[in-house]
């Protein structure tokens, strides 16, 4: 239960990280708080030459409004996000999923943009990027880019982000008045793993749901949207029937693998659940 | 690659410096270089809570963190705490809650607790179920560590004057 050696390397800026990657040709990985990294480390799933620790990088901290966009540092710590107002008020569904996010202690010390950039499919904070919409700022030698959430969740543990390259921030477009939201998840412990979890943002225009994004994790190899439970109530009024619809097809939307512990039926059953109770919810919310 | 690298850091208000490689991990650092050894490994992948130390103010896992990472921090472990009587209370109430056994994990339980307790209010029992969700114990059941911390929750409290108890929003 002991990492291989490696280097160690304390760059202060982003450009130097970059080139402490590059200098490593590609043997290293960047570690924030290192979270889930450590341990993968202590099992020797991960053996790399050399840490890059870029938790001492200024550019990469900070939660700041940016016109209609909330900018989310990658260093954020998962215990900031459940304290951080601007937050909470403009990035809801981070701050409904952060208590469901491991334990106190490891919430201490995680990042936001460890855990995006990690793409674990039972983690919390990938689902609700892709809920929200919103954009991953990467960074690499060449400059930074942009990518949006729909385009950055590849497959198991997979991201939009080359090696080398490092996730930034995360830009948040923040909610407005008609928008309404949700978000729960089955565990068996608080901390634990998800069986099954659901964040939803619906835009409403009246009593008409105008957008909405369902996005499940846990269920697939990455965080999933159920795209046809979304086009069942798109226009609709939210009412008993229109739940009923979009819990019919849910099941079509998903595709569980075979897990010893959950097997698909089971995993197609809770997300049902789960999107009737979350629909209701929102359908209780004052508009 | 299995060169030693210099850190510094301040150990229960003392400034230590040491030569450790970089896999060293905190807990490792604390229990053998400074045979701080009240800080227990037990899983070492950051399930089992029973190397819970404080840095810079916030309880982590020492077993998740390279001790170069922890390079001026400002550390401290279930002896520093014992030593300023910041958990006097809590020692006092697991004894006498019997809120201990084999006592493995007792330190990363006094952890979590201190961390808990830092906070205004009295938290209920679920509140104190929850924060102790990552802290494993093998023996008690976890019924007398709640009720232990339940109490000294209260008796803290209580010893708060009125006015400061109303800023605490109890």
């Amino acid at each position: 239960m002991k990492a291989r050696a490696f280097s160690y390397a304390r760059p202060s800026t982003v450009m130097e990280a970059l080139e402490a990657f590059a200098g490593c040709g590609g043997d290293a990985s960047y570690i924030a708080g290192g979270q889930s990294l450590v341990p993968a480390l202590a099992l020797r799933l991960q053996a790399p030459r050399s840490l890059i620790d870029i938790a001492h990088i200024a550019a990469l901290r900070g939660v700041a409004l940016q016109g209609d966009r909330l900018r989310i540092g990658a260093l954020t710590r998962h215990c900031e996000v459940l304290t951080d107002l601007l937050i909470a008020r403009h990035a809801p569904l981070f701050r409904a999923a952060a208590p469901h996010v491991a334990h106190p202690a490891i919430r201490n010390k995680g990042t936001i943009g460890g855990s995006v950039s990690l793409a674990d499919p039972a983690a919390e904070f990938p689902a609700m990027t892709l809920a929200m919409d919103a954009e991953l700022e990467i960074a690499g030698r060449d400059g930074t880019r942009r990518v949006p959430a729909d385009a950055f969740f590849i497959d198991l543990f997979q991201t939009a982000i080359e090696p080398g390259e490092l996730l930034v921030a995360i830009h948040v477009p923040v909610v407005r008045p008609g928008h309404r939201w949700a978000f729960h998840e089955f565990a068996r412990r608080r901390g634990d793993y998800a069986l099954v979890g659901c964040g939803i943002l619906a835009e409403f225009s009246g009593d008409r749901i105008e957008r909405i994004r369902i996005v499940f994790f846990s269920v697939g190899n990455t965080p999933l949207r159920a795209r046809q439970a979304e086009q069942s109530l798109i226009g609709k009024r939210l009412d008993a029937a229109a739940v009923a619809a979009a819990q019919t097809v849910v099941g079509d939307d998903l595709d569980p693998p075979e897990d010893e512990h959950v097997p698909p039926a089971m995993k197609r059953h809770l997300a049902r659940v789960l999107l009737g109770r979350l629909l209701g919810e929102i359908m209780r919310q004052e508009p | 690659m299995n060169e030693l690298v210099d850190v510094s850091m301040t150990v229960n208000g003392s400034q230590v410096s040491r030569s450790i490689a970089p896999r060293d991990t905190l807990a490792d650092f604390l229990r053998q270089s400074l045979e701080l050894t009240g800080t227990h490994t037990g899983c070492e992948m950051g399930v089992c809570g029973a190397c819970l130390v404080v840095v810079d103010g916030r309880v982590v896992h020492s077993c998740l963190t390279f001790a170069v990472q922890a390079g001026g921090s400002v550390i401290e472990t279930v002896e520093g705490l014992t030593e300023r009587a910041a958990i006097a209370d809590l020692q006092e109430a697991f004894h006498q809650r019997n809120a201990l056994q084999c006592g493995f994990c007792t330190a990363g339980m006094l952890m979590t607790a201190y961390s808990l307790l830092s906070q205004p209010g009295i938290p209920t029992r679920t509140e104190i179920r929850d924060a102790l969700s990552g802290n494993y114990c093998r023996c008690t059941g976890y019924e007398a560590i709640v009720d232990a911390i339940e109490n000294v929750a209260r008796l803290r409290n209580a010893a708060l004057p009125d006015r400061t108890r109303e800023e605490a929003g109890a």
